[in-house]
């Protein structure tokens, strides 16, 4: 089972995940005062098609500009991204994103909302309504459908917006900090569905984080960043059996890992013990 | 975690009226008293007509004059229609310019802001010498005290959407264009609204004191001729027409709002 869990993949219905590859890329910022900020530097990372690997990193780490990057909404400063093989040029394709924020357009109803990335990319209305309604009926909003956001808890509509991303198939879904807005409860509750979903399609996940035992709990890989300038400090690989749950932070293995990531921080300066 | 079940807003039905008297039973004791003392105080000291007409007084005027002020009540509406219809003309496409234009948002918009200082009713002298007796100066009083309102609203309505919500659908390949129509524009709606609410209230004014300075016809002319004739009753007549109608164009907005924004209501609640 460790680490070749592929259950689910002979009967998955939607395109599968896509591979990334980021060599030595970079970012500077011209700075508000003058000057230069440099965001990110020689940034190497490969992603494996269905891989889900998580990014956990002080506040300005450049864990969102890296996103941003290969979402190919801003342009690195050097270096080369690859997202299914085929260079990075701007925002278009096989990508979605689901940010803290929500973003849901308040005057859409929460179905109008979940089809707006087949609005916009123009793609056939009869067969993404069915898978709308699926998506939607998958996290428990059926009855929500006609709703509009504002009258969903912030977990609902972060669900809705994680159902807007997943209808347009998108091989490669990134995420930054989705769950960070949420009360604990919630927000354990939607890494289990998140983890379910996942495991469902295999879509390559690059996941963003403030909380490592999140990253854990979910990923195959975690990256650690450390900040200005942003690098890769340490990948940590974690096979622990899928479906993991509750159970699995009790397991010596996510302790371990955990713990490893938590040493890199305090080594950091980022968390202090005195 | 708050789920609202039911949406508190059921459109008229059997027994709205009931039910809108008695919401607003305290307004409309406060008002009945205020029109009972005033017909009281007028009879009981004897204030002849010309300096304090009686609220009865001043309803039998309006039954007496319907036709009169209807017909220059038909006028005043024209002028205020006219004038905030350009003003919406002119304000929307201006308000997308400053938007998208980094020149219109450095030159224009800074000059517009500082063209508000200006008294606008002071210019309506000026616009009666060169625009005439007609309809025109008054719909140009009323455009340009309209305007204001409406084209700042509309900037701040434009320049409101989350950076998130616009990297978001350019992430989906949206261009300029969509992210225009399916963020921007309704994102900026509930700010527009209000813009035009309070567009509508000042093209009443822009449009009675157009009327002022120099008219033929409309409900301030009528209110001018009234004065000189020292007829107060139809002057008090064309003032209780004037807010009748002010109140009338700023709910129909109110109510295009929330036929057209049904959603809209919800997020303040939510808020």
């Amino acid at each position: 089972m460790a680490g070749e869990d592929r259950i689910g993949r002979a009967e998955k219905a939607s395109a599968a995940g896509v591979p990334i590859n980021l060599r030595t890329v970079s970012k500077r910022y011209r700075a508000a005062r003058g000057g230069e900020v440099q965001a990110l530097s020689e940034i190497d990372l490969s992603v494996g098609a269905g891989e889900f690997v998580s990014i956990v990193g002080p506040s300005g780490c450049g864990k969102s500009t890296l996103l941003m990057l290969i979402a190919g909404l801003i342009p690195q400063t050097t270096g080369t991204i690859e997202v299914d093989h085929r260079t990075v040029k701007g925002a278009v394709g096989n990508i979605a994103i689901v940010f803290q924020r929500d973003v849901l357009l308040d005057w859409r109803t929460v179905l109008a909302n979940v089809l707006l990335p087949v609005e916009i990319k123009k793609l056939d209305r009869a067969t993404h309504l069915h898978k709308a309604r699926e998506l939607l009926r998958s996290v428990g909003l059926a009855e929500f459908e006609e709703k509009y956001p504002a009258e969903l808890s912030g977990g609902m509509r972060q669900r809705v917006a994680i159902c807007r991303a997943l209808v347009q198939d998108p091989g490669l879904l990134l995420m930054d900090e989705p769950f960070g807005a949420l009360d604990a409860l919630t927000r354990e509750q939607m890494n289990l569905d998140l983890q379910r979903i996942w495991q469902r399609d295999r879509k390559t996940v690059l996941f963003i984080t403030h909380s490592i035992e999140e990253a854990v709990l979910l990923s195959d890989r975690v990256v650690v960043m450390s900040s200005r300038p942003g690098r890769v400090a340490d990948i940590v690989t974690n096979d622990l059996p899928r479906p993991r749950g509750a159970h699995t932070r009790s397991e010596p293995p996510f302790v371990e890992h955990v713990e490893r990531i938590r040493r890199h921080f305090l080594a950091l300066g980022v968390l202090s013990e005195s | 975690m708050t789920v609202i079940e039911e949406i508190p807003y059921s459109p008229a039905g059997p027994g709205a009226v009931g039910g809108w008297v008695s919401r607003n039973a305290p307004v409309l004791g406060m008002f009945a008293a205020i029109f009972a003392a005033w017909e009281l105080a007028v009879r009981a000291l004897g204030i002849p007509d010309f300096i304090l007409p009686s609220p009865s007084a001043i309803i039998m005027k309006i039954i007496l004059s319907w036709q009169l002020l209807l017909w220059n009540g038909f006028v005043t509406l024209q002028e205020i229609l006219l004038g905030f219809g350009l003003s919406v003309a002119v304000a929307i496409p201006l308000a997308i310019a400053v938007v998208y234009s980094g020149l219109f948002e450095r030159v224009a918009f800074p000059f517009m802001v500082s063209l508000q200082t200006i008294p606008k009713v002071a210019l309506a002298p000026i616009l009666v010498m060169w625009l005439g007796y007609g309809i025109l100066p008054k719909v140009m009083v009323a455009f340009l005290i309209s305007f204001f309102p409406i084209v700042i609203n509309s900037v701040i309505g434009m320049r409101s959407a989350e950076k998130e919500m616009i990297y978001l659908v350019q992430s989906m390949g949206a261009g300029e264009l969509t992210t225009f129509m399916k963020i921007r524009l309704p994102k900026a709606l509930p700010s527009i609204f209000g813009g035009l609410k309070v567009g509508m209230g000042q093209a009443v004014v822009g449009a009675t004191v157009g009327e002022f300075i120099a008219a033929e016809s409309g409900l301030g002319y009528l209110q001018l001729i009234s004065q000189v004739r020292l007829d107060t009753p139809l002057l008090f007549a064309a003032v209780v027409v004037l807010s009748i109608l002010g109140v009338l164009l700023f709910n129909a907005v109110g109510l295009i709002e929330r036929l057209a924004l049904p959603w809209s209501r919800l997020v303040s609640e939510s808020e």
